[in-house]
């Protein structure tokens, strides 16, 4: 006797998958294919016609200097925020998981930063960080250059990098939580009881029972911080000083919705969803092939 | 019983909204306006509307200019515009390049008002129009750059007058710095006072092709004229440190450092002089004074800064028939009191001007001062370079000039560099501008 459910019919089945079908289609295949044709072409904002002028768009892209500049400070944004958040969320997930006194209340607390939107959490970062009424305001009336994000380039970048780790470390600290509770405690317990100190159990252990969801985390924390680095930017820096915070999904922003150049900003969109398809599947090839799925 | 009820009320709701309806036709009017200024808008929405009972304006504001930009083409393409939008000075080209909007003058004709378009203040008017001189929108609200000065601070150093020349001021700013404030002028890497009205004042070229509005083939040439021995002196009293950067970034910005007392002058709109009264320290005496001139050269008109109102394609007759009437309305004398009265812009006719010199508005307070604008912009007759800004992509070019500016003033490069470079690469923009309009005629 058959065990497993089956259907009869291929229609059923098609008619389970069409809803999971129509949303990907509409949100994604849509309007990739309408980036697409604006690529190749000239579009005017009104509406009125749109000329057909092949890779111009995307040579004109590759053509700036401050498009490489852009792609750069990208991927130092995605390595720098990546670094910062999962460490952080690690170590904090890694003391919550030892039941260290008073856990309860910081796992909620370390939680909350994730639900702050970003433009908010931006908000307050550039209160902050205000050389004239931040935290080093007095430091910075000794000495004006020692933190002005306003002018130096570093600074602001330092600036975005910090706030967008500090919302983003909240979010690895769930995922990371989760998977130290998902193990085994008779592992944990063995081994303690073999003599291994705390630190040889989380890199012996710990760490490498939850490389999945490191390597998962990799992947989730560099594509995002691809895309969702947008409103942190746009309230803190406006892409400045001079360009050393523009990151490229706020280029296509200015570009296409400021500059109203639609079709420089939808090639741009295409190379960006290029390049992460690139580093993703860079991180598939290279990095996952060290993951132990138990 | 409580369905019931329920149910009744939901049915007559839906009734008396039916029967509004029918009464009033509904339009919609975007607009980029949000704090205080968005309550003015929504104000005189609510005027229009007591005024008359045929016509319903709604009034939405999108948050910023950009926004309301962005949202009236992503409406537009969709077919779901708005009757009316507000849009701002950078974005006129594009608008008026295109085939989305219904010229000013002809819906005012087809709905039978007569508009008396001389009214208009020339500066203002010849900013708008296209190459023949004809209004395709509505002037709406509208601004200059001024000079606000701190009398309190001016008296210590024994001046009672702003400074009329560059040179003068200077003067002052060592004066200001010698006297011990810290701040002598505040300033935010914004292009619109330093490059783009300093070049109107002077009568210098920013574009050619008459600053782009002769034609699309345009190129800047702000890097070739008095402007850069102008950014020279300005960089070296940066260096001096009388000139200081405040942005939202620092912790303060322009108008927060200068109404909180920190910052003795700056160039900033007219459109803030309301709210620089609001939020100003309790006592202090400041004034407004036209832009400084270079010493020995012809002062000429300001530009026209802020946005206008354009009709939008694909509306209803009836609809087209109710903003006209409120173009009607907002054009009169007494709504330009209103206005002005309650926001820091400028009536943008004649006869606006006039009724409020004979209401007595600008002996009073609050709002003496505020006719030094006008005057800014009838400095002289328009010209050839005064006439105002007319280049494609004008917000990226912007942004390349700003981005220079920070670079500039952040000492990585030389005022040469960092202008030759915005030069560059805003020429880019225009040039790209040009191809996606190729075949287009500038009208």
């Amino acid at each position: 006797m058959e065990k497993r459910a089956t259907f009869s019919k291929t229609s059923i089945g098609v008619m389970f998958i069409l809803p999971q079908v129509l949303l990907v289609f509409t949100f994604f295949y849509w309007p990739t294919g309408a980036a697409m044709y604006w690529a190749f072409t000239l579009e005017r904002p009104w509406g009125g016609g749109n000329e057909w002028v092949g890779f111009d768009n995307f040579r004109q892209v590759f053509a700036d200097r401050a498009y490489w500049g852009s792609i750069f400070r990208s991927l130092v944004f995605a390595a720098a925020t990546a670094t910062l958040s999962m460490g952080f969320g690690l170590l904090l997930a890694v003391a919550c998981d030892r039941g260290l006194k008073g856990y309860q209340a910081f796992r909620t607390v370390f939680v909350w930063p994730y639900a702050v939107v970003a433009p908010a959490a931006a908000l307050a970062f550039r209160f902050i960080f205000a050389p004239e009424a931040g935290i080093f305001a007095a430091l910075v009336k000794q000495n004006p250059a020692f933190w002005n994000p306003a002018q130096n380039g570093y600074h602001a970048m330092a600036m975005i990098i910090i706030c967008y780790s500090w919302k983003y470390a909240a979010y690895c600290f769930i995922f990371f939580l989760a998977a130290l509770q998902a193990i085994p405690r008779s592992v944990i317990e063995a081994s303690a009881l073999d003599g291994a100190g705390m630190l040889r159990r989380v890199f012996d252990i710990q760490l490498p029972l939850i490389t999945p969801t490191f390597f998962f985390m990799l992947v989730i924390s560099i594509t995002d911080s691809f895309q969702d680095s947008f409103g942190i930017v746009d309230v803190m820096t406006d892409g400045g000083p001079a360009k050393a915070t523009e990151l490229l999904v706020y280029k296509i922003y200015f570009d296409g919705f400021r500059g109203l150049d639609y079709s420089g900003a939808a090639a741009q969109s295409i190379v960006l969803m290029l390049i992460m398809m690139v580093l993703t599947f860079f991180q598939f090839r290279y990095i996952e092939r060290r993951v132990h799925y138990s | 019983m409580l369905k019931k009820i329920l149910m009744s009320a939901v049915l007559s709701a839906a009734l008396v909204s039916n029967v509004y309806a029918a009464d009033r036709v509904k339009f919609d009017f975007w607009h980029g306006l949000t704090g205080n200024l968005g309550e003015v808008v929504a104000e005189v929405c609510k005027r229009f509307n007591d005024s008359q009972s045929d016509y319903e304006i709604v009034c939405t504001s999108q948050g910023s200019y950009p926004n309301a930009l962005q949202n009236a083409i992503a409406a537009y393409r969709a077919k779901k515009g708005p009757t009316i939008v507000q849009i701002f000075d950078a974005g006129t080209l594009d608008l008026m390049l295109s085939d989305a909007y219904v010229p000013a003058r002809k819906l005012m004709e087809d709905n039978g008002y007569k508009i008396d378009w001389d009214d208009y203040v020339p500066a203002i008017a010849n900013y708008y129009a296209d190459s023949k001189g004809v209004l395709n929108s509505f002037p709406f609200n509208s601004s200059t750059a001024l000079l606000y000065w701190n009398k309190d601070a001016f008296a210590k150093i024994g001046k009672t007058e702003a400074p009329k020349t560059w040179e003068e001021t200077f003067d002052a700013l060592k004066a200001l710095k010698a006297a011990g404030y810290e701040c002598p002028m505040g300033w935010e890497n914004d292009t619109w006072q330093i490059m783009e009205q300093f070049s109107a004042i002077h009568a210098l070229p920013i574009a050619s092709q008459s600053n782009g509005y002769k034609g699309l083939n345009a190129e800047l040439q702000f890097n070739k004229t008095k402007f850069m021995d102008y950014l020279k002196l300005f960089k070296k009293g940066y260096d001096d440190g009388l000139i200081k950067i405040k942005s939202p970034e620092t912790g303060e910005d322009v108008d927060q450092a200068f109404a909180n007392g920190n910052c003795q002058m700056m160039m900033e709109s007219v459109a803030d002089h309301g709210s620089i009264g609001k939020t100003q320290k309790p006592g202090m005496n400041w004034d407004v004074a036209m832009l400084p001139v270079m010493a020995g050269m012809e002062r000429h008109n300001t530009f026209v800064g802020g946005a206008s109102l354009w009709a939008l394609q694909g509306k209803s007759a009836s609809e087209y028939k109710g903003a006209a009437a409120f173009f009607n309305f907002i054009a009169k004398p007494e709504s330009a009191l209103f206005w002005s009265t309650n926001t820091g812009y400028i009536p943008v006719t004649k006869s606006g001007f006039e009724f409020m010199k004979a209401q007595g508005f600008y002996d009073k307070a609050p709002y003496k001062g505020r006719e030094v604008a006008i005057a800014s912009l009838n400095a002289s007759p328009v010209t050839e370079y005064t006439r105002g800004i007319r280049l494609g992509g004008y917000t990226q070019v912007r942004k390349e000039i700003r981005d220079a500016f920070t670079e500039i003033f952040a000492n990585k490069v030389s005022v040469d560099e960092g202008m030759n470079a915005a030069v560059e690469r805003g020429n880019i923009v225009l040039r790209k501008f040009e191809k996606t309009y190729a075949g287009k005629v500038m009208p």
